[in-house]
């Protein structure tokens, strides 16, 4: 049975989707404006006008300088390791963490949840925490201060218990009944069973360790040890494109500054653009199971 | 008859509780495994959420390093003082607030519109393209997105010339105290729109198919059954999204306020959480930073707790 359209509807049917072009329009063009400044001619960027869809020349020079630039390739390990080691960490404590407030015959669950979700409403602030890290663990200028203190996000955990809480009742009591503990559940039988929760953690805590550049700011000292968006902020932000290796006069330097800037944040986003498609049916599921129960 | 029950009862008592030592022994036991991956999580929470909020006592002190926080002098509500007489209290209040109620006011409503206009589109791959593509800016760093603005506004950036072709002028919008505040909030609202929306189409997924056939049933249209079916529907995730946004109001992205603000937009774009960052970790101002941030913390437990209680009374919905 098609009903007939009315005419009223027919118009914000229409009005409907030129919106939403609109806006998905207005979302991409920054990206793919930055683009194609990355891969413009510098010299000819300078002069330029316009929307620039399409590149002015073609050049890949931007690109070469960005690789030659050793605080980027610095940064890039820094935050290789951050994003490995920290994620693996996360989503470790985070499913630990989960699985302890579901065990109904544990009986510190109550007053930890509690604990736990009362951190999501208030904290001691930005200083208190600072010192606890810096005087107090002596963490400063170590990449465990980029790691432990954001080793669970609550909110996060409390997606991960959703996902424990979908799985029967009855698979982890059969295994019990086989002698399993409580160490064997969680790694042997829940782990396996919440594939898509854990890669939705995976992905949360990885984006959030590649673009995090904040508490860099608060403990790192030592440039070498500088995380890549560290870095891309004194070139972004701060201006600051020397070291970038080219050669030639300052008027050169300066021209080719300006498609540098692109090029860098094409390489610092170009991994999160590469995945981001595949994961994204992944992001929204975990927000749903968020929320079922906040 | 009497007896009987005081027999059950001390019996039921015997069996329901042996002494609190053995009951404590028999938990840890039964429960071994637990405790012990108990340790890391309690261990986490304990050092970086308990222990900040119980250093937060140097706001009431005289704290400096070499004596710690046990150690150092109490000074009771001096800070506290020295914040809301100085000339600061008003510039960073002003700021957080303005900035914070312009985010709500025009940042809240434009997801939820949004998720109802993509619900009522009818081609599946559309619809998903658009959210892709929305969503999408949510995952780009914030330096990344700082810089694009930096380099959008400037001057002979590319809005900044688009401004200029509509009979602007060419200044750097960015450094400018009279747009920074329009530009701070349209840019998040950019950035976050489409990824907000998520949780508004969980709920619109979730309203019953039935009601909508009724609806039809009844005669009602598409935008009757708007009004009646779908933000009915919705209202309970509309409110708790609201409660929760209002325990955020005087935290401004502060991470974007430090990436983008100058010596020339200072007056208007420096927040609370800006100024605690300058006066403690580049000022070594701890105790008078942490008790401007103690009073930050506070105000944004009291709007949440008022905002959830208002829920409670006016629509029934309430986070606790």
């Amino acid at each position: 049975m098609v009903k007939k359209k009315s005419k009223s509807e027919w118009v914000f049917d229409v009005f409907n989707v030129l919106i939403m072009l609109a806006l998905a329009v207005i979302t991409l063009y920054p990206i793919v404006y930055v683009l194609t400044c990355s891969i413009s001619d510098g010299n000819q960027l300078m002069g330029a006008r316009g929307m620039m869809l399409l590149p002015k020349g073609f050049s890949l020079d931007a690109y070469k300088a960005v690789f030659n630039n050793p605080n980027i390739l610095t940064g890039y390990r820094t935050t290789l390791i951050v994003v490995v080691f920290g994620t693996a960490i996360n989503v470790l404590m985070t499913a630990i963490g989960a699985f302890l407030i579901i065990q109904k015959q544990f009986a510190p669950r109550k007053i930890l949840t509690y604990l736990m979700i009362f951190t999501m409403f208030f904290s001691g602030g930005m200083i208190p925490t600072y010192l606890v890290v810096q005087k107090w663990l002596h963490l400063g200028d170590s990449l465990w201060a980029l790691i432990l203190p954001t080793a669970i996000s609550t909110y996060n955990l409390m997606i991960m218990k959703s996902g424990f809480e979908s799985i029967p009742d009855s698979l982890t009591e059969a295994a019990k009944i086989d002698g399993a503990n409580d160490i064997v559940i969680l790694f042997k039988i829940l782990f396996p069973l919440s594939k898509p929760i854990i890669a939705v953690m995976v992905l949360f805590y990885g984006v959030q360790h590649w673009n995090s550049w904040f508490q860099a700011m608060l403990y790192i000292s030592t440039r070498g040890k500088y995380p890549l968006q560290l870095i891309l902020r004194e070139i972004l932000l701060i201006n600051d494109t020397s070291g970038m290796g080219a050669t030639g006069s300052i008027g050169d330097q300066y021209m080719i500054g300006e498609s540098i800037k692109y090029a860098t944040i094409i390489v610092a986003t170009v991994p999160i653009l590469c995945i981001y498609p595949f994961v994204q049916k992944y992001f929204v599921k975990g927000i749903m199971l968020g929320a079922v129960k906040g | 008859m009497t007896n009987v029950l005081k027999k059950q009862k001390s019996t039921g008592a015997h069996i329901n509780k042996p002494p609190i030592g053995k009951r404590i022994k028999k938990e840890l036991v039964r429960n071994r495994y637990l405790y012990l991956l108990l340790i890391p999580v309690a261990l986490y929470y304990l050092l970086f959420h308990y222990l900040p909020m119980f250093g937060v006592v140097i706001a009431f002190k005289d704290y400096s390093i070499p004596k710690g926080v046990l150690g150092s002098p109490w000074v009771g509500l001096k800070y506290f003082k020295e914040f809301f007489s100085g000339i600061y209290f008003k510039r960073t209040l002003t700021n957080t607030f303005v900035i914070s109620i312009a985010d709500i006011i025009f940042g809240f409503p434009i997801p939820i519109i949004f998720a109802l206009m993509l619900n009522e589109l009818r081609s599946g791959i559309f619809k998903k393209t658009v959210q892709t593509v929305t969503y999408l800016p949510h995952f780009i760093s914030l330096v990344v997105i700082c810089g694009i603005i930096t380099d959008f506004f400037g001057m002979n950036g590319v809005i900044t010339r688009l401004i200029e072709r509509l009979g602007g002028e060419n200044i750097s919008y960015i450094a400018s105290p009279k747009w920074f505040r329009t530009i701070f909030v349209s840019t998040n609202i950019w950035q976050s729109f489409g990824w907000n929306s998520i949780i508004y189409l969980a709920a619109l997924a979730g309203v019953d198919a039935d009601l909508y056939e009724a609806a039809t049933i009844d005669g009602a249209g598409r935008f009757k059954q708007l009004i009646h079916v779908t933000l009915p529907g919705i209202k309970g995730t509309i409110m708790i999204m609201l409660i929760l946004r209002f325990g955020q109001v005087l935290t401004v992205g502060y991470e974007k306020v430090i990436l983008l603000y100058s010596t020339s937009t200072m007056d208007v774009a420096d927040v609370i959480s800006s100024y605690v960052y300058r006066m403690g970790i580049s000022g070594g101002r701890y105790s008078y930073s942490a008790a401007v941030g103690l009073f930050q913390s506070v105000v944004n437990v009291v709007m949440l707790l008022i905002a959830n209680r208002l829920s409670t009374k006016f629509s029934d919905t309430s986070l606790f």
